[in-house]
């Protein structure tokens, strides 16, 4: 059965556009039918970092709007046959998208894929709350910093209150994915722990995403960061999250970067 | 260990006073969710009651909450112009 996961996190800058282009391509490495949507309408950026900008013929409010059919939309990825985009609208007004135009997409979606990932623009308004209203899950991208935190705690508020899921008394099943975790300075006391974070959320932890200069390399060449380095950081502990989403029991680790050492004595490669 | 290295560095750490902060506004914002603006409505509610019996400045309602540890106290504050009741108004015409 279909399910429908949206990444989202209310404050803005903290990972959800890498997120789901990371997690989406994990889980079509593992074989599952995925499509991620960009809900963030009029400043799009999930094409740009699955590089696939210059292939957007139509996007979701086309489809919304009846323009073009969803197969028409959908576009997919050169590098992974099972992983699918649907691209947000760049010109478009916001007010475009309809709760009830959203509805009828993800069901048509619920049809033929396995994972919908929905991508939520930052804020509380309309946009990400169309992204979170049909979710079955959601992960939660928190920084280990005090605006993002509170940010997450209010998104929490909302996933238990204003999805189609809460209204009918059902819970979507919530997951905290931590970003930007530098466990060095955590240690130091310099940086909300893991502990502090999911103390204060009291919401089940999905994974640890080490800061890395490889989620940036990814994003500069436009592939997703579990398919441009899989053996990096950041890539292993997105990969375990998926595992983890898909129902695997996966040790909580924070993965560190391999080859540091050598990296130091050949200076570092450029992004 | 680790205080040694913060005595060092002449640090201090600042996770634990975030998390505090944090504990302390989430309590407070999780209170006051599921309630939109418990203080707008009670403002509209009580100038639509009043306006009833007596013309008002709508911006003269005043409506303060305080919030303490054992009780809170709301406190409602309305300004109201001398000699124009409206039951006077309305008997006159």
């Amino acid at each position: 059965m279909a399910k429908v996961l949206v990444v989202t996190s209310g404050k803005g800058g903290v990972g959800k556009t890498t997120s789901t282009a990371a997690l989406g391509a994990a889980l079509a490495q593992m074989g599952e039918k995925v499509v991620v949507i960009d809900f963030d309408v009029g400043l799009r950026n999930l094409d740009l970092v699955m590089g696939a900008e210059r292939r957007v013929v139509f996007d979701l409010i086309n489809v919304v709007q009846g323009v073009a059919k969803l197969s028409q939309a959908l576009i997919r990825d050169k590098r992974l046959e099972n992983l699918w985009l649907l691209p947000a609208s760049q010109t478009r007004d916001k007010d475009a998208l309809t709760d009830e135009g959203v509805g009828r997409i993800i069901a048509e979606l619920r049809a033929k894929f396995d994972w919908i990932l929905c991508d939520s623009p930052a804020g509380i308004e309309r946009g990400a709350m169309l992204a979170m209203r049909y979710a079955d899950e959601a992960v939660i991208v928190t920084n280990p910093e005090v605006s993002s935190v509170r940010d997450s705690d209010r998104i929490i508020g909302m996933l238990d209150s204003k999805t189609v899921k809460a209204e009918r008394g059902e819970r979507v099943e919530k997951h905290i994915l931590i970003t930007r975790y530098d466990s060095a300075r955590a240690s130091r006391g310099e940086m909300l722990s893991i502990d502090d974070i999911l103390e204060i959320l009291a919401t089940p932890l999905l994974g640890i995403i080490p800061e890395s200069q490889d989620v940036l390399r990814a994003s500069n060449v436009g592939s997703p960061v579990t398919l441009n380095n899989a053996a990096s950081a950041p890539a292993r502990a997105y990969t375990d999250a998926v595992r983890r989403l898909m129902g695997e029991i996966v040790n909580m680790t924070v993965p560190v970067e391999r080859k540091r050492l050598m990296n130091r004595l050949l200076g570092r490669r450029a992004a | 260990m680790m205080n040694l290295l913060r005595l060092i560095s002449g640090r201090t750490a600042s996770a634990p006073v975030a998390r505090e902060r944090l504990q302390i506004l989430l309590a407070h914002e999780r209170g006051s969710r599921g309630q939109p603006d418990l203080l707008g409505l009670l403002r509209a509610e009580i100038l639509a009651v009043v306006s009833r019996h007596v013309v008002l400045d709508p911006e003269k309602v005043i409506v303060r909450m305080d919030r303490g540890k054992h009780v809170s106290t709301l406190e409602v504050d309305i300004e109201v112009p001398n000699g124009v009741e409206r039951s006077i108004a309305a008997a006159a015409t």
